[in-house]
């Protein structure tokens, strides 16, 4: 309990930080809402005027304090370019790019944690031999390039989809997961690779213990030793890699999205910071900034669970 | 992050920019549509002749319910409200929505669109519309003269607030003195008021609705229905339009932020047309896309700080404009499409285009190397040429130019530049030396393109000064101040020889605009301003 | 079973991976001096030629020769990755070191910012960058670079923890060794092994992060080459011309491929 605290100060005390910084660093380069709101054409005058009336002359702690009160409360600011409120613009594309980050955590749990463990069950045999060849590979091929080649090889190819033929999950659901998958597959396959490797490994590390000499000693079949006792300590350095992979697929939607043309919030953000919308920008740092902590968080608590001798550990 | 491939944006803001030029003179009305006709090369596009909008009115009649196209465009609405509205490739699309008094056709010339007709003063001080009966708004209530006026006041800043539209401050006041007409007095006389007054920003909105930008009314052939950020906009024919009828049923207007996607989007059935492909884009497609072909109407150049070092001298970059092979150029970027130019001016204008202002530097490197000698350069140099990232063509283009330019041993340096940053540091800042981009004409009057090269006009972002070339400016503008049309423009023509004479820019090309649409749509119509008509389109099978 | 492949001196892994490691280094390290042409030089002849003997991988949109340009951005990217390591080792050893031998305070703060750091994956942070700084090579440098100490600096970190412990540590700082010797000369070569390996992915990591970079448009900016960007490009012409993305993408996941199996090796 006490360590799980300690954690969660961590965290509250990590995602202040981070907001102060993002902050700062958009505070520091020239342009403001103001100069975007009058446009270039205008003269120094009125945009002082404008900066008094907005209270941007106002000192620095007093406007980051007045930001981060009105971003707590949900309100993150209003769009330079669209003039529209960054919350809505947000939450609209939000669903997107999460469905396509838990959609691609299904699909890699789903199937390395199957194949981790018979790779790692028949470490050495064929198979074991050729998934790990075929892992190597995978994991060297930037996620882009998997989405231009499953555009290639489902789309141009064998017609499974209409590359671009992105719909939105408002109007067709059906329509939004059958293409979404597509993308999903690529962010998830070399991820599958990372987490089949690291299973196996940690599986066969495991198995080389003394506990688990221990308990076939006592009579225990193979399948038992593996699925109640090794499991249980493999998985401990499996779910710290997942924790940071989930994040990782949340970002590296923001590549995936350009690819096949998705409009998530990684679009929201690679034109925003174009046009440099900067509360847009922010916003979307901050945010994600956030769920990376806070999975982060929970992946620490999670292994708490798992492995008591953590809670110790950090005492 | 953008990826280089935003289309258009760049071309776009400038039209917004160079509305910002007032007091400029020109006759809108006479513009030579035999260029444009020229430039509409498309098989199926019905350009004036009606017979053939007619009887393919008729042939689709049959599927007008559920008639339906997907068109690509390469950013997002920038905003939805009209006079707020900045970007041309939003403009060019509101077009479809909303209409003003008047507003521009096919060929260039003003129609009326609000007003059913006008009269001018003889002093060109007051303008009298008269409002067209019996229009309605998208949401079904009549136009009345207080949308008119309210609309206009809101342009010119009479509503209080600041004029939306620069040119506007000159309205000295709006009048309805009766349900039909409306007066519109100016503090002076001006021959661009009705070209601006034509643009999209210049729109009759409603008086009445205040949330325009999620809920957009106008008048125009298609009323709006949808949209999602950054995704798309849906469009739909508003049945009880004053004018022609649209032809489709139901439009969807698909962001296709990434350039690198559109053919995948064309071929894979996503997206049936999208206007401005380049032409190694257009190469890709096969035979059931149908490849347009017009032109950009801007004027693509190195625009040279010649306030700087070394383009500070004449020798220098009239050494460049010898190196520069325009037709090289073209073969490379366009397959040798585009029409290269030599000034300031592009075909659409006309009679004020000057093409033998092209042959003024024929490609000579000796002759380069020479005059680089002369100018102290003998070895070369190095300089930095800023490229918007968004647009392609110009980063292709840059890339050409930066090779051919090795030959003398100079050296440039592209930086690719967001659009934004392109617009604070090289447009405003002027902190630039050299910068590949094209330039556009709001209206078709000669000022849109050269009133910026007068050495105090605040638009002047390359620092261009030349005694000669202001006389000759002010002398047209004299002439056209007692119409003498002629004259003046013998003036406008004296001004682009100066800036050829004196190598202001490397002038290269008026691009070519290709037109993929799909097989079994037609009707598209080029407009010699960036405008995209959609209610022309019409589906043949 | 699990054994035998610890018995062979080099694994199978290894040697393939070396292998490869040396070829790509080779052709790099050619790329510095020659390419067998001009990566800018144009040619209209030759637009989107497939490949053949005159040009290995074919031609681009310009006719350019993608072998050429691919060796070039094989040398981009290398460059950037190596300077992003070096960033990221140098930053990640000293805040390491530091906060792993002293603890306290600074350990505390240190490990306070690290976690801010750590918790913007490398691309976000690239794009932070590049949003305040503008584009360009060096800023992708400086950003992953900033983005992978954070890595480094726990893993010395957890080290020197572990060795500040030890007897000849302690019997060191008894005989009234200075404290930055310990640090550098008595501990730091310890956590070498370890540090090796990390060295290697990160290097992985860099490469598949300036990839993604210059994808998107950032970084390496055009006529110069970078496998990234031509990656985006030849997107227009996956029919037309499909080994425009075949081998950029192939030399990629080779660079990668070559140091991942070499970084496996090292630690069997």
């Amino acid at each position: 309990m006490k360590y799980g605290l300690k954690k969660f100060v961590t965290m509250l005390i990590t995602i202040l930080c981070i907001s102060f910084l993002v902050y700062l660093a958009f505070d520091v380069i020239p342009g403001d809402a103001a100069l975007a709101a009058l446009g270039t054409d205008v003269e120094p005058e009125r945009l002082a005027a404008l900066r008094e009336e907005m209270g941007l002359n106002r000192p620095f702690l007093e406007r980051y304090f007045d930001w981060l009160l009105s971003f707590v409360t949900g309100d993150f600011g209003t769009s330079y370019k669209y003039n529209l409120p960054v919350a809505d613009m947000i939450v609209s594309k939000l669903p997107v790019t999460v469905i396509m980050a838990l959609i691609s955590f299904i699909i890699m749990t789903a199937v390395s944690l199957p194949v981790g463990i018979y790779t790692a069950k028949h470490s050495g045999g064929r198979i074991d031999r050729v998934i790990t060849v075929v892992n190597q590979i995978m994991m060297s091929v930037p996620h882009f390039f998997m989405g231009i080649i499953i555009t290639y090889v489902f789309g141009m190819v064998f017609k499974l989809f209409t590359p671009g033929g992105f719909v939105s999950y408002e109007t067709d659901i059906a329509g939004f997961l059958s293409y979404i998958i597509f993308p999903c597959i690529a962010i998830a396959l070399p991820k599958i690779a990372m987490s089949v490797k690291l299973l196996r490994g940690s599986c066969v590390g495991e198995a080389k213990k003394d506990y688990v000499r221990t308990a076939y000693s006592k009579g225990n079949n193979t399948n038992k030793v593996l699925y109640r006792h090794v499991l249980k300590n493999a998985m401990i350095p499996v779910i710290t890699l997942w924790g940071m992979m989930l994040a990782d697929m949340l970002v590296g939607s923001i590549v995936i999205e350009q690819v096949f043309n998705i409009p998530g919030i990684g679009r929201i953000l690679l034109t925003s910071i174009s046009y440099r919308d900067y509360p847009v920008v922010e916003a979307i740092i901050v945010l994600i900034a956030f769920v990376v902590v806070v999975t982060n968080f929970c992946v620490d608590i999670i292994y708490g669970i798992i492995d008591p001798r953590i809670n110790v550990g950090a005492e | 992050m953008t990826k280089r491939g935003k289309n258009v944006l760049f071309v776009s803001m400038l039209l917004t920019l160079t509305i910002a030029l007032g007091g400029c003179a020109g006759d809108k009305e006479a513009k030579d549509s035999n260029e444009i006709a020229q430039t509409q090369t498309a098989a199926a596009a019905g350009t004036e002749s009606s017979p053939v909008e007619k009887e393919s009115a008729a042939q689709e009649t049959k599927d007008v319910a559920d008639s339906h196209i997907t068109i690509g465009i390469p950013q997002d609405l920038d905003s939805l409200v009209p006079s707020l509205s900045q970007g041309a490739g939003t403009q060019e699309i509101l077009f479809n929505i909303y209409e003003g008094l008047i507003k521009p056709d096919s060929d260039g010339n003003l129609i009326p669109a609000v007003a059913s007709d006008y009269t001018m003063s003889e002093d060109g001080l007051t303008y009298t519309f008269t409002l067209r009966d019996g229009i309605k708004f998208h949401n079904g209530n009549p136009v009345t003269v207080a949308d008119v006026k309210y609309s206009i006041d809101t342009c010119a800043g009479l509503n209080g607030g600041e004029p939306v539209i620069s040119a506007f401050s000159n309205i000295e006041s709006v009048e309805t003195p009766d349900g039909q007409t409306i007066i519109i007095t100016l503090k002076e006389s001006s021959s661009s008021f009705l070209a601006i007054l034509a643009t999209v920003e210049a729109a009759i909105v409603p008086a009445d609705v205040d949330d325009l930008q999620t809920n957009p009314i106008g008048t125009g052939p298609y009323k709006f229905v949808s949209r999602s950020l950054q995704e798309n906009v849906i469009l739909e024919r508003f049945d009880e339009y004053w004018g022609e009828p649209a032809h489709i049923q139901d439009i969807t207007l698909k962001v296709l932020a990434d350039a690198d996607s559109i053919v995948m989007n064309l071929e894979g059935g996503a997206v049936d047309m999208v206007a401005r492909v380049s032409t190694t884009q257009a190469a890709e497609f096969g035979d059931n896309f149908e490849v347009l072909e017009g032109t950009m109407n801007l004027v693509q150049a190195v625009y040279l700080n010649n306030a700087a070092a070394p383009f500070d001298n004449e020798l220098v970059r009239q050494a460049l404009c010898y190196v520069i092979n325009k037709q090289e150029i073209l073969d490379f970027v366009s397959d040798g499409k585009g029409t290269p130019v030599g000034s300031s001016m592009f075909p659409a204008f006309g009679k004020y285009y000057i093409e033998e202002l092209n042959d003024t530097y024929t490609t000579d490197i000796d002759k380069a190397k020479e005059l680089l000698a002369q100018a102290g350069y003998a070895d070369g140099f190095s300089f930095t040429m800023k490229v918007p990232s968004n647009y392609q063509q110009h980063v292709d283009t840059a890339q050409v130019v930066a090779e051919q330019l090795k030959q003398i041993g100079v050296t440039a340096n592209i930086e690719l530049i967001e659009w934004e940053t392109w617009l604070n540091d090289v447009y405003q800042g002027r902190d630039f030396e050299a910068t590949l981009v094209g330039v556009d004409a709001s209206t078709l009057t000669a000022g849109a393109m050269l009133s910026r090269f007068r050495s105090d006009a605040h638009n002047n972002f390359i620092n261009y000064k030349n005694a000669d070339y202001d006389a000759a400016y002010a002398n047209a503008l004299a002439a056209e101040a007692v119409s003498d049309d002629e004259k003046a423009t013998q003036y406008y023509k004296e001004c682009e020889t100066i800036l050829a004479d004196t190598a202001a820019n490397v002038y290269i090309q008026d691009m070519c605009e290709l037109v993929a649409i799909r097989k079994g749509y037609a009707g598209y119509e080029f407009y010699p301003l960036y405008i995209q008509d959609f209610s022309k389109i019409y589906i043949t099978e | 079973m699990l054994m035998k492949s610890f018995r062979k001196k080099y694994p199978p892994n290894f040697v393939i991976g070396a292998v490869i490691t040396v070829v790509m280094l080779l052709l790099i390290l050619m790329s510095f001096f020659y390419t067998p042409y001009d990566i800018t030089k144009m040619d209209s002849a030759s637009k989107l030629a497939a490949p053949s003997f005159r040009h290995l991988m074919g031609c681009d949109n310009f006719g350019r020769d993608i072998f050429s340009r691919v060796l070039k951005g094989m040398e981009n990217t290398f460059v950037i990755a190596f300077l992003t390591v070096v960033i990221g080792t140098a930053g990640g050893v000293l805040i390491g070191a530091f906060t792993g031998y002293f603890g306290g305070w600074l350990d505390e703060v240190l490990m306070r910012i690290i976690d801010v750091v750590f918790a913007f994956p490398s691309i976000l942070l690239a794009l932070v960058f590049v949003s305040i700084f503008g584009t360009g090579r060096y800023n992708v440098v400086a950003a992953l670079g900033v983005a992978f100490i954070p890595s480094f600096a726990r893993i010395v970190r957890s080290e020197f923890i572990k060795y500040r412990e030890m007897d000849y540590v302690k019997s060191a700082q008894l005989a009234g060794v200075g404290r930055l010797r310990i640090i550098f000369v008595h501990i730091l070569p310890n956590t070498f092994t370890v540090l090796m390996s990390s060295i290697m992915i990160g290097f992985n990591n860099a490469v598949l992060a300036e990839a993604g970079m210059s994808y998107l448009g950032i970084g390496v900016q055009p006529p110069d080459a970078s496998l990234g960007s031509m990656l985006s490009e030849s997107q227009t012409y996956l029919f037309s011309a499909p080994w425009y993305a075949v081998f950029p993408g192939l030399m990629i996941i080779l660079l990668v491929l070559g140091f991942s199996l070499l970084a496996d090796g090292i630690k069997a």
